[in-house]
């Protein structure tokens, strides 16, 4: 989300649209049609998330861009996009949350105070991973540095050779990857239905501004602490508050330091 | 297939108190987005603190519904102050993104269990409209060809009607006034209003306060007419309906939001009606049927008409380009 909002300036109401998508479709892959092991169903529903991205952006966001429709227009189009989205996914799936089939019942190890699941740590390593693997790549690859330009000052890189379109197009099907994969995993620790996107938006958004709208590590950054955030919170208040307290931090944070821990100074306000 | 039939579902919650109430909404978020633009995106939030004021007035209180209505505007009031204190200077998407957390944050607090003894919690509060339909003065409903109607619904429509009416006719003078110049500039461009040496933040402040209280008076109407209140019906999917509303019928223009409002409804029961006929006749495909999928579709539908709508028409029914705030 904060690599689409660094790149294209729009905030996507339907992002947790798609996070709900790559979890759905790795359980119907995995406990439905095919039955295919939840790795292999996870990789293919990933990519398959990729493509809706993809599909997206040339269907929908780069002819929009072209009529020169305005930011805040797109971001309510999204609105209307993820209401769509979601009702077409109650009505293939229903409201029941599902569940894979692989990794669900485990042995929690103990390490110390701390006892988990092989699987939660397989998740926190995978997540670990991907998102060095997103920071290496906008360090070191041409890609990521034609991202970073893009997200700095679009008529600059633009002017300087980059194809801004081929860079949009890649953040999409990224960001959508991204997206998808976190529902994976996020459905591989719970469970998955039609609003579990939807109910993480927020939080989403939490963790983005958090870090800094519009960096890759500031959204990791805002990830890890909206997630502590909101656990530790049960330990003194009752479970329900929790996304009250992730909304709070949202909303404080937005008042002191609107750029986020990471984000730069620049005019949001 | 009872073309009659779906036409008269359509009609009949087209002009009913729901539709009202999705005007009051609207109008709030005009004076907010329309004529300010202010993207409020949490005007679900002060629909949840008017009903809740009448609500827990009643309920929990046993206040007199009077009272009760006093207290929801003033909660109203005082929700608009504290979110616009100190978040009218932020940006635009961050101040939308603000202000839904805040509507949720308050969803989440009435709904939670803590607040039972006060909001009812997960159940909310009942026989909150007591007062209310003890005033009312029509003895039999009404039966008009596809206007059926109880006496209670003929009751609540009327007064929904006339409280958009009047508040519709206010926000009218309100905006041809002075004061609605200044803040249409602002619109326009702050910083300009601001260096001819207008307190943009007081304007702001004043605008948010006084949509604030019309989402406000939707939800005191809410509270009345269905005589429940519960914090799972103030969801941001609202705002999107208020939203959507607005454009359908054109942000800053003053019969917007009252025709919107009514189209809206129209389609939306006129699609459900529409769905439940196609199924008794078989005509729809298995994994169609059933309400639930009633539902989905018609949410879809709005879904949909709000993305053509801004892609094609984003000034809506009687907006003018040059005037909406959708540009930016």
């Amino acid at each position: 989300m904060s690599l689409i909002f660094a790149t294209t300036g729009l905030i996507n109401f339907a992002h947790g649209e798609l996070v709900t998508f790559g979890a759905i479709a790795a359980w119907f892959l995995n406990a439905e049609g095919p039955q295919w092991s939840l790795l292999v169903a996870a990789l293919v529903a990933v990519g398959l998330t990729g493509l809706v991205g993809g599909g997206l952006e040339l269907g929908v966001w780069r002819p929009l861009r072209g009529r020169k429709t305005g930011l805040f227009q797109l971001m309510v189009i999204s609105i209307g996009l993820s209401l769509i989205f979601r009702q077409a996914l109650l009505i293939w799936f229903g409201s029941d949350s599902l569940r894979y089939t692989d990794y669900t019942v485990q042995e929690r190890l103990e390490f110390g105070p701390i006892s988990l699941t092989p699987r939660d740590l397989a998740i926190m390593a995978i997540a670990v991973v991907c998102l060095v693997g997103v920071a290496l790549m906008l360090q070191r690859t041409r890609i990521g540095k034609a991202l970073r330009a893009v997200a700095d000052n679009v008529d600059l890189a633009e002017s300087s050779g980059i194809d801004v379109r081929r860079v949009i197009l890649f953040v999409w099907v990224l960001g959508t990857m991204l997206a998808g994969l976190g529902g994976v995993l996020q459905a591989t620790a719970t469970t998955v239905n039609y609003l579990s996107g939807f109910q993480l938006l927020l939080l989403m958004f939490a963790a983005v501004i958090l870090g800094g709208l519009g960096t890759a590590y500031g959204a990791m950054v805002g990830g890890i602490v909206v997630g502590l955030a909101t656990e530790i919170s049960t330990v003194w208040l009752s479970s329900e508050l929790k996304f009250v307290w992730a909304l709070a931090v949202l909303i404080v944070v937005l008042l002191v330091r609107p750029q986020g821990i990471l984000g730069e100074k620049e005019r949001v306000a | 297939m009872e073309i009659g039939d779906i036409f008269g579902n359509a009609a009949r919650a087209a002009l009913g108190p729901e539709a009202a109430i999705l005007a009051l909404l609207a109008l709030g978020l005009n004076v907010h987005f329309g004529y300010t633009g202010l993207y409020n995106f949490g005007q679900v939030g002060f629909m949840l603190v008017g009903a809740f004021g009448v609500g827990v007035a009643v309920a929990t209180w046993g206040w007199s519904m009077w009272i009760g209505i006093v207290l929801a505007i003033v909660l109203a009031v005082a929700f608009a102050l504290a979110l616009g204190l100190p978040t009218l200077r932020l940006r635009a998407d961050y101040f939308a993104i603000v202000t839904i957390a805040s509507a949720e944050i308050l969803r989440f607090v009435a709904r939670s269990g803590s607040a039972i003894d006060l909001t009812g919690g997960p159940y909310g509060l009942q026989d909150v409209a007591n007062d209310f339909y003890d005033l009312n003065p029509f003895d039999d409903g009404i039966d008009l060809g596809a206007f059926r109607y109880s006496a209670n619904q003929l009751f609540s429509l009327t007064v929904g009607w006339a409280l958009v009416g009047l508040c519709t006719y206010v926000v009218y003078r309100l905006i041809r006034s002075p004061w609605g110049r200044v803040v249409r500039s602002i619109r326009e461009d702050e910083d300009v209003a601001r260096s001819l040496g207008k307190n943009v933040f007081g304007y702001k402040m004043q605008s948010l306060v006084i949509g604030g209280v019309l989402g406000g008076l939707g939800g005191i109407m809410w509270a009345l007419t269905t005589s429940s209140v519960n914090a799972n019906t103030f969801q941001p999917q609202q705002t999107f309906f208020a939203y959507t509303i607005l454009i359908i019928g054109g942000a800053a223009t003053p019969l917007g939001p009252v025709v919107g409002a009514v189209i809206f409804q129209f389609i939306f029961a006129g699609s459900q009606s529409t769905l439940a006929q196609l199924e008794r006749e078989g005509w729809l495909p298995g994994f169609l049927e059933g309400s639930q999928a009633r539902g989905a579709l018609s949410l879809a539908l709005v879904g949909l008409i709000l993305v053509l709508m801004l892609t094609f028409r984003p000034e809506g029914i009687f907006g003018k380009r040059e005037e909406i705030a959708l540009g930016r």
